[in-house]
């Protein structure tokens, strides 16, 4: 079954659903219920109007750049949680960002493809952000009173940008009153990624979201696996060509990089490539057996 | 690289299940330490620094 369209309204509702407070996009407040003391597993700012939960990243980094806790056992074990049941399934199906990059990336002009060698050294790059702004400047660069801030969210996150700054900023003056060079490199800093994810896949996910980075640790343990059955698979190409993440697919298709959107199961004319939870597909088996 | 082959797919299994149950026993852990109370602290505030103020 041709899996896109049913990920593409996943990718929808996963992000009516992490934004439904819609008197938030009317009264230009934010939602203040005890639903946020829940992370979602996808990257979404809190102080979107509509947010009901809350952003992992911006989460960890309020928690450890405080002076009560040096460490958050709660946002890592709810990271861990999605991440060991599911790895980047997250990226591929639950992330609102990913999806605006992904609509951006329909605009019919030309394309391009990062060439391998700077795209290889790039994709550590998310890993340095994760450590350097999410992990090591919050807990590191404290005032006075041993507090924090969090400079993922302060100064590169997108989603914050997007979701939280511009609709609060279109309807609350006071906020307005209060704009200066922080937010116009902010928002210079979203333009440009979302200019370039018209001609680039994913360019946010492929080379800075630090979440995405946490999730890529668990592609290759996650309960959710990807398979290609060597007896059916004819070689002939088409899962690596048409991967827009470019995952070497026959060579190692749990691959970090790879937020399952199952495009390569789609195009494979054999039927030899696979995905879904481990656990259920041997309790299936047995049961056929 | 691929961390697990096919022959070892139970280490696989032992893995994520011990992973699965860390995550349950962190997040349980984090409650009791008060962090979901910090983190709802910070969420139904507008946060400044999200929006770039």
């Amino acid at each position: 079954m041709k899996r896109q369209p049913a990920r593409k309204w996943i990718q929808l509702l996963t992000t009516l659903v992490y934004n439904c407070h819609l008197p938030g996009f009317v009264s230009g407040g934010i939602f203040k219920g005890n639903t946020k003391a829940a992370c979602v597993p996808g990257l979404n700012c809190y102080s979107c109007p509509g947010a009901v939960g809350s952003c992992p990243i911006g989460s960890l980094q309020a928690v450890i750049s405080g002076k009560r806790h040096g460490f958050s056992f709660y946002v890592v074990g709810v990271m861990l949680f999605f991440g060991a049941l599911f790895g980047r399934v997250i990226c591929g199906f639950f992330c609102p960002f990913g999806l605006i990059q992904e609509l951006l990336h329909k605009i019919p002009i030309p394309k391009l493809n990062m060439p391998s060698k700077p795209d290889k050294l790039l994709r550590w790059l998310k890993y340095a952000v994760l450590i350097v702004f999410v992990l090591l400047l919050p807990t590191l660069l404290v005032n006075e009173f041993g507090i924090g801030s969090p400079y993922f969210c302060k100064w590169l996150c997108p989603a914050g940008t997007l979701e939280g700054g511009i609709p609060l900023l279109i309807m609350n003056e006071t906020l307005r009153d209060m704009l200066g060079a922080r937010w116009y490199w902010k928002l210079s800093f979203t333009v440009f990624l979302l200019a370039l994810s018209t001609v680039f896949y994913r360019p946010f996910c492929k080379y800075l979201c630090p979440l995405g980075a946490v999730y890529a640790f668990f592609n290759q343990v996650s309960f959710f696996r990807m398979k290609v059955e060597d007896s059916k698979c004819i070689h002939c190409g088409k899962c690596e060509r048409s991967c827009p993440m470019q995952v070497d697919v026959l060579k190692n298709i749990n691959s970090s990089e790879c937020i399952r959107c199952g495009i390569c199961k789609d195009v494979c004319p054999s039927g030899a490539i696979s995905g879904g939870l481990e656990l259920l597909k041997h309790e299936k088996k047995k049961q056929a057996e | 690289m691929k961390l697990f082959s096919d022959s070892n797919i139970s280490v696989a299994g032992i893995v994520r299940t011990g992973l699965l149950l860390a995550a349950l026993a962190f997040i349980v852990a984090g409650v009791f330490r008060g962090e979901a109370a910090v983190v709802l602290q910070k969420a139904i505030n507008i946060c400044f620094e999200c929006i770039g103020l």
